[in-house]
């Protein structure tokens, strides 16, 4: 058996000569890749504690130049990105509340043979995949219920992804063994008992995928608050990002004091540089970490898929 | 249950008529269509009514009348939309960004997936791995406000440019621009991602193909030509099928956000165009009549393209 096993070890390192030339060539392209991808984030990074000047005359390249953190505290001195990532706070919360509990159940009772007309029911929300009435009927519906302006707007009309529901009805399919739910039933266990007390304990990880992707979603979403909200203070953090990054509108309190327009310019692309980490940090931080269920999911997802 | 319906004799079983069967069913497992109650009516309420909804695109919608008492008018909003002098353009924009984001967007991730698999030290495949996700999670609000601040007339691109004594370029501002930068900043923010289910279906390759390949001295390249394409062809196929098939549901909020005075020309698209006739001027009927068209064509496409698929290879999505 060692035997066997060195001499696979030795076949995959056998190597000639135009495997050795392929291997630097591919070293090379995956580690350009890998620069051409991180450098712009770590240049957000730089420019975003270097002097505004020194950016805008091109003197920052690989290090920070003339380290400042004004930017920054500018930042954190305007109410508006507060009370935005307060908002997005409370909707991501809320929205994801909504979205886990419903795929979840609904995931599961389809995931269950014997359920009468599960493949109507299947067929029922997948072709909205692929066919929808389209934004203007959409709006109607939700202004028409009355929640324009309101933070259900955000909520209600995304409360279930398709996609997340065959990702998690395969994960129930493939996870929870028929045996375990006829034994359960022997024991006069109710479907709702057994929902609860044993198929989620047994599903950790397809919980932490959902809370994962609908979060990041919530997170990132602009569009729904974009069409139905009106007033400021309910929006949330990316509208405001879109704001001062694309409408280049640095609020008055925020570049107001400074006296030269080329100056309150060259601050107010200091500040967009930190706003982009502000708004990045709780993915930064949490990324390296949560990765492997996000590449988890996308995989459950497209065995079916 | 199951169990003892099959100690049962078989003619008994058969002799129980199949409704009364599936009703009682039904109604023993009650709890699991009240799992499933609120999804229904979600979908009911949030897919199935607008798809109803979508009736006032043949009518003049008042609100106050609602979409069962709007006055008909037939095609007239279609008619319109095709003779309007933007139609053209709006077709020519949606498709040529969609069929660029195909043509470099499908083949790229394939790429990658099967250069990293090449890759021996599994450290450093983890780490680019871990790189080329990243782009994926962050927001089209950030992503296009880093394409502005990079493309500005004195962002990095430029200053970059200007080491070589080129003139500033305003990107921002140029029609010609649009396209590419839209693509490419899609490109850097999902090939990576797209990989993924490239690189789960080289990982099911049995290592027994390759090793046989190595004794018969196939070099690297070989194997990638003869083992792994070949492996992950069936999933290139439905991601083909359904990229295709969504030619027209071109990421709307990129090309909005990217849109400005001067690059509009090439920037708008049949989504961005139902948005701004449709709610920010509230001619719904007639955007309803263009986000229709657009869904109509898309749905037509998808069909086509499984069509073919399943015709040439056996294998469509349904």
């Amino acid at each position: 058996m060692t035997q066997y096993v060195m001499n696979r070890s030795k076949l995959w390192s056998r190597k000639s000569k135009e495997d050795k030339i392929f291997d630097l060539i591919n070293l090379l392209f995956l580690t350009t890749l890998s620069l051409v991808v991180l450098y712009p984030l770590y240049f957000i990074i730089i420019a975003s504690i270097s002097n505004p000047d020194s950016v805008y005359n091109g003197d920052v390249w690989f290090w920070p130049q003339g380290i400042t953190f004004e930017g920054y505290e500018r930042i954190f001195q305007d109410n508006r990105i507060w009370t935005g990532y307060k908002n997005t706070v409370l909707y991501t919360v809320v929205g994801t509340l909504v979205n886990v509990t419903l795929t979840l159940m609904a995931a599961y009772a389809l995931s269950r043979k014997d359920l009468v007309g599960r493949n109507f029911f299947m067929i029922l929300f997948v072709f909205t995949m692929f066919f929808s009435g389209g934004l203007i009927p959409t709006y109607l519906v939700v202004k028409n219920l009355g929640m324009v302006d309101t933070m259900w707007a955000l909520i209600i009309p995304k409360a279930v992804a398709v996609w997340n529901l065959i990702v998690a009805r395969t994960f129930f399919q493939s996870t929870i063994p028929d045996e375990l739910l006829e034994s359960a039933k022997m024991d006069g266990c109710s479907n709702t008992k057994f929902f609860l007390k044993i198929v989620l304990p047994l599903s950790k990880p397809i919980i932490a995928v959902m809370v994962l992707f609908y979060a990041v979603t919530h997170w990132n979403s602009f569009f729904d608050a974009l069409i139905y909200l009106n007033n400021e203070d309910k929006y949330p953090l990316q509208l405001i990002l879109r704001s001062i990054l694309i409408q280049n509108e640095a609020s008055a309190s925020m570049v107001g004091d400074v006296e030269s327009f080329a100056a309150q310019q060259r601050i107010a692309d200091l500040i967009k540089y930190g706003v982009i980490i502000v708004a990045a940090i709780p993915l930064l931080v949490l990324y390296p970490f949560i990765q492997k269920y996000f590449v988890k999911g996308a995989l459950i997802g497209s065995i079916k898929g | 249950m199951e169990t003892k319906l099959r100690a049962l004799p078989r003619r008994n079983v058969r002799s129980v008529p199949k409704v009364n069967s599936s009703w009682k069913k039904v109604l023993h497992n009650y709890e699991l269509y009240l799992f499933l109650l609120p999804t229904l009516i979600y979908f009911i309420v949030f897919h199935y009514v607008p798809m109803y909804g979508v009736l006032i695109a043949f009518q003049d919608y008042m609100p106050t009348l609602g979409v069962s008492g709007s006055p008909w008018v037939g095609f007239e909003h279609f008619e319109r939309f095709f003779n309007s002098f933007q139609f053209w353009t709006l077709l020519e924009n949606t498709l040529e960004l969609s069929v660029l984001q195909l043509l470099f967007g499908f083949p790229l991730p394939i790429m990658i997936a099967l250069l990293l698999n090449q890759l021996r030290n599994q450290r450093y495949k983890k780490f680019v791995q871990t790189v080329i996700y990243a782009p994926h999670f962050i927001s089209v609000v950030v992503l296009v406000g880093m394409v502005y601040v990079f493309f500005s007339p004195n962002g990095l691109i430029n200053n970059f440019l200007m080491i070589f004594g080129a003139e500033p370029v305003h990107f921002m501002s140029q029609a010609g621009w649009f396209k590419p930068l839209y693509i490419s900043s899609g490109l850097w923010q999902e090939t990576g991602w797209a990989a993924i289910i490239y690189l789960a279906a080289l990982a099911g390759v049995s290592p027994e193909v390759h090793e046989a390949a190595i004794m018969d001295g196939a070099s690297k390249w070989q194997r990638i030509l003869h083992v792994d394409i070949p492996a992950i062809l069936p999933t290139a196929m439905i991601l083909l099928v359904l990229s295709v098939g969504n030619l027209m549901n071109i990421g709307f909020e990129k090309a909005y956000l990217m849109q400005t005075p001067l690059n509009v020309s090439a920037g708008e698209i049949i989504p961005t165009y139902v948005y701004k006739v449709g709610l920010q001027g509230a001619q719904y009927s007639f955007a309803a009549a263009v986000g229709l068209f657009n869904a109509v064509i898309n749905f037509i496409l998808l069909w086509a393209v499984n069509r073919a698929a399943k015709k040439l290879s056996g294998s469509g999505l349904w």
